[in-house]
C-alpha cells in the first residue's frame, strides 16, 4: 500500500480519527506522518500522534506494521462520505468506487451477480489500458530481476517501463 | 417560446413500422457515461455542468454521425418552456427528472429523434436510441455508434474490472438499459399480465409502465428492461431480452387468438364500441383515451376493424398526452380544457384515417 499523502513510499504508519461520528483511516509513510504529527495534529488540544498511535495499537493487538482492513470513509477525489452515497444512493466520481470498494463490492455482487465487466471497452482509454496492464507486469518482472540480481536485464525493462510510460503520457 | 426546432410532431419510434410492430411499440438502448476525473452532476455547480454541455455541443453540435438521421442539435433546457420540455417527456426523449431539474442540464436531439443524448442528468452523458417495433439489435448499433463517435474526444471514466462508471452503482459495467415498450391487451383481457411479469424479476428483467418507474401502466403498454448491466456483455443484455420478449409476443398472440375463438362476438363489440366513443366523444380523459386507444387498436391487429392504419395508436398516445395537447392548442388549458381537445384530436385524426369521412 501507497502513503495516502505522498503517493510514492509505502505506507508504515497507519490511524483512524473519529470527526463528528466519521471514521478516517490514513495510511502514512514514515516520513509523512512526521510532518504531519508537526502540524496538524499539533493544532488539536492535547493531540499526539505518538499517544493516539500508542492507543490504537493496544487497541487492536493486531496493529504493527500489519495492514488493517482499509476503509476510506470518503472519496479523496469529489469529497463525497459513505454515509451521503447511502442516503442519496449516488456515487459522486469515478474514484468514488476505489474509496468505496469494500462496501461496494458486496453491493455490486448482489444487484448484477458478477462483478467483472464484460461488455465493450472504449478505443481510445482500451488502448491505454493495455499499456498500463503491460506496464504493470514489466513492473512485476522487473523486481523479480532485481531480487535475482540480474541487474543488466532489470535496466532493460526498466528503459521499457520508461518507454512505455512516455507512451501513456503524449 | 423558443426551440421550435425540438418541438417537431413526430419522433421516429412513432412512425411505428417494424418487426413485431403489432406488439412492440418501439425498442429502446440507453447508455450511462461519464467523463473522467470530473464528479458526478449531482455534485456539480452550475458552471462546471455548463462547461460539460459546451462540450459536448462542440462535439455533437450539426454533425451527422453514420450518414443518416440527420444533424444533431443542441438545447439548453434551461432555454425551453416547461411545457416544452414535457413534450420531450411525452416523446420519451428525455427522462420526468430530466425536465424538472434545475441548472444548465441539456439534450441533443438527431434530426428524426430516433437518436437523444441527456447531458447532466444522473450522469454527465446519457446516449440514447429510440427505434420503432423490435429493433433491439439496430438500437444498440447505433447507440454504439454515437459513443463511440463521443470517446473519439472525451475520456470515458472507465475501468477494467468495473466497466463504465457510473453516477449509480446499479448502471455500473456496460452502462446499458435495453427496453422494448409492449402492446399487451390479450395478457391483460385474458389476466395473465401479472402471472406473466412475476417471472420476470427472477430472469433479471423489470417491467414498468409506458414513462418509466412509478408510472402507472395505461393503454395496455408495459416496458421491459434488463436489470443486471455488470458481468454481462451489451449483447447478452440485447439477446436476453429480445429472446424473453419474442417469448411473450408468442404468448400475446396465443392470449389473442383464444379471445378471438371463444369470444370473438364480445371482443368485436368492445373494439367497435371503443372506435364510436373515441369518433364520437366530445369530453376524455387521458385515462379513459389511452384503454379505448388500446382496444381500438387491438381491433385494427385482429382484422375485426379495417380501413384504419393500426400505427395511429403511436400517434395518439403521444398526441393527445397533457403537454403535447397544450402545445398543439398553443396556450395553456385547463384539465376540463384538455379534456376536450383530446376528444377533439382523436376524432379529427380517426376521421382523417377513413378518408375525411363525416362523423356528426
Ligand atoms: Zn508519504
Ligand atoms: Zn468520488
Amino acid at each position: 500500500m501507497l502513503c495516502d499523502r505522498c503517493k510514492q513510499r509505502p505506507a508504515t504508519v497507519h490511524f483512524t480519527k473519529i470527526i463528528n461520528n466519521e471514521k478516517y483511516e490514513q495510511h502514512l509513510c514514515e516520513e509523512c506522518s512526521k510532518e504531519i504529527s508537526q502540524f496538524a495534529f499539533g493544532s488539536h488540544q492535547g493531540f499526539s500522534l505518538n499517544k493516539f498511535l500508542a492507543n490504537l495499537i493496544n487497541y487492536d493487538p493486531s496493529f504493527g506494521g500489519v495492514e488493517l482492513g482499509y476503509r476510506a470513509e470518503r472519496c479523496d477525489n469529489c469529497g463525497l462520505t459513505y454515509t451521503q452515497f447511502t442516503q442519496g444512493g449516488k456515487l459522486g466520481c469515478n474514484h468514488c468506487y476505489q474509496a468505496f470498494e469494500n462496501k461496494l463490492d458486496p453491493l455490486l455482487k448482489r444487484i448484477h451477480s458478477s462483478r467483472i465487466h464484460k461488455g465493450k471497452v472504449p478505443e481510445r482509454a482500451g488502448g491505454k489500458l493495455k499499456v498500463e496492464k503491460e506496464i504493470e507486469s514489466l513492473r512485476n518482472e522487473l523486481q523479480r530481476l532485481v531480487g535475482r540480481e540480474e541487474f543488466e536485464k532489470a535496466a532493460e525493462v526498466r528503459d521499457k517501463i520508461k518507454e512505455l510510460e512516455k507512451k501513456l503520457a503524449g | 417560446m423558443s426551440g421550435t426546432n425540438v418541438i417537431r410532431l413526430n419522433s421516429k419510434w412513432m412512425e411505428g413500422s417494424g418487426p413485431n410492430q403489432d406488439i412492440v411499440i418501439s425498442s429502446r438502448v440507453r447508455l450511462a457515461r461519464n467523463i473522467k476525473e470530473i464528479p458526478f452532476p449531482h455534485l456539480l455547480p452550475e458552471n462546471r455542468e455548463r462547461e460539460i454541455l459546451d462540450m459536448v455541443k462542440n462535439i455533437v453540435e450539426g454533425k451527422v454521425i453514420g450518414n443518416q438521421g440527420g444533424a444533431f442539435e443542441v438545447t439548453n433546457l434551461l432555454e425551453l418552456s416547461t411545457l416544452e420540455k414535457w413534450v420531450l417527456v411525452e416523446k420519451h426523449l428525455i427522462s420526468p427528472e430530466h425536465a424538472q431539474s434545475n441548472g444548465p442540464k441539456g439534450v441533443a436531439l438527431r434530426v428524426d429523434e430516433a437518436i437523444s443524448i441527456m447531458v447532466n442528468e444522473e450522469d454527465h452523458l446519457r446516449i440514447q436510441c429510440l427505434l420503432p417495433a423490435m429493433q433491439l439489435n439496430e438500437a444498440w448499433h447505433l447507440a454504439n455508434q454515437v459513443d463511440n463517435f463521443i470517446e473519439e474526444s472525451i475520456d470515458f471514466a472507465f475501468d477494467r474490472e468495473k466497466g463504465y462508471l457510473t453516477s449509480c452503482p446499479t448502471n455500473v459495467g456496460t452502462g446499458m438499459r435495453a427496453s422494448v415498450m409492449l402492446h399487451l391487451p390479450g395478457l391483460v383481457l385474458t389476466r395473465q399480465a401479472n402471472q406473466v411479469f412475476a417471472t420476470m424479476s427472477q430472469i433479471g428483467l423489470t417491467v414498468r409502465g409506458m414513462y418509466g418507474e412509478g408510472t402507472e401502466a395505461s393503454g395496455n403498454l408495459f416496458q421491459l428492461s434488463n436489470q443486471v448491466t455488470l458481468g454481462v456483455s451489451e449483447e447478452d443484455i440485447i439477446s436476453h431480452l429480445s429472446s424473453v420478449t419474442l417469448q411473450i409476443i408468442e404468448q400475446e398472440r396465443y392470449a389473442r387468438k383464444a379471445l378471438m375463438k371463444e369470444g370473438g362476438e364480445q371482443l368485436e363489440d368492445r373494439v367497435w364500441r371503443a372506435y364510436g366513443v373515441l369518433s364520437h366523444a366530445r369530453i376524455i380523459t387521458s385515462r379513459e383515451a389511452m384503454g379505448l386507444l388500446s382496444e381500438l387498436r387491438l381491433g385494427i391487429d385482429q382484422g375485426l376493424i379495417k380501413g384504419i392504419d393500426a400505427r395511429i395508436f403511436n400517434t395518439l398516445i403521444v398526441l393527445t398526452q397533457q403537454a403535447f395537447l397544450q402545445k398543439t392548442a398553443g396556450v395553456e388549458l385547463s384539465p376540463f380544457q384538455r379534456d376536450l381537445k383530446r376528444a377533439e384530436i382523436i376524432r379529427t385524426k380517426l376521421t382523417e384515417k377513413l378518408g375525411g369521412e363525416k362523423n356528426d
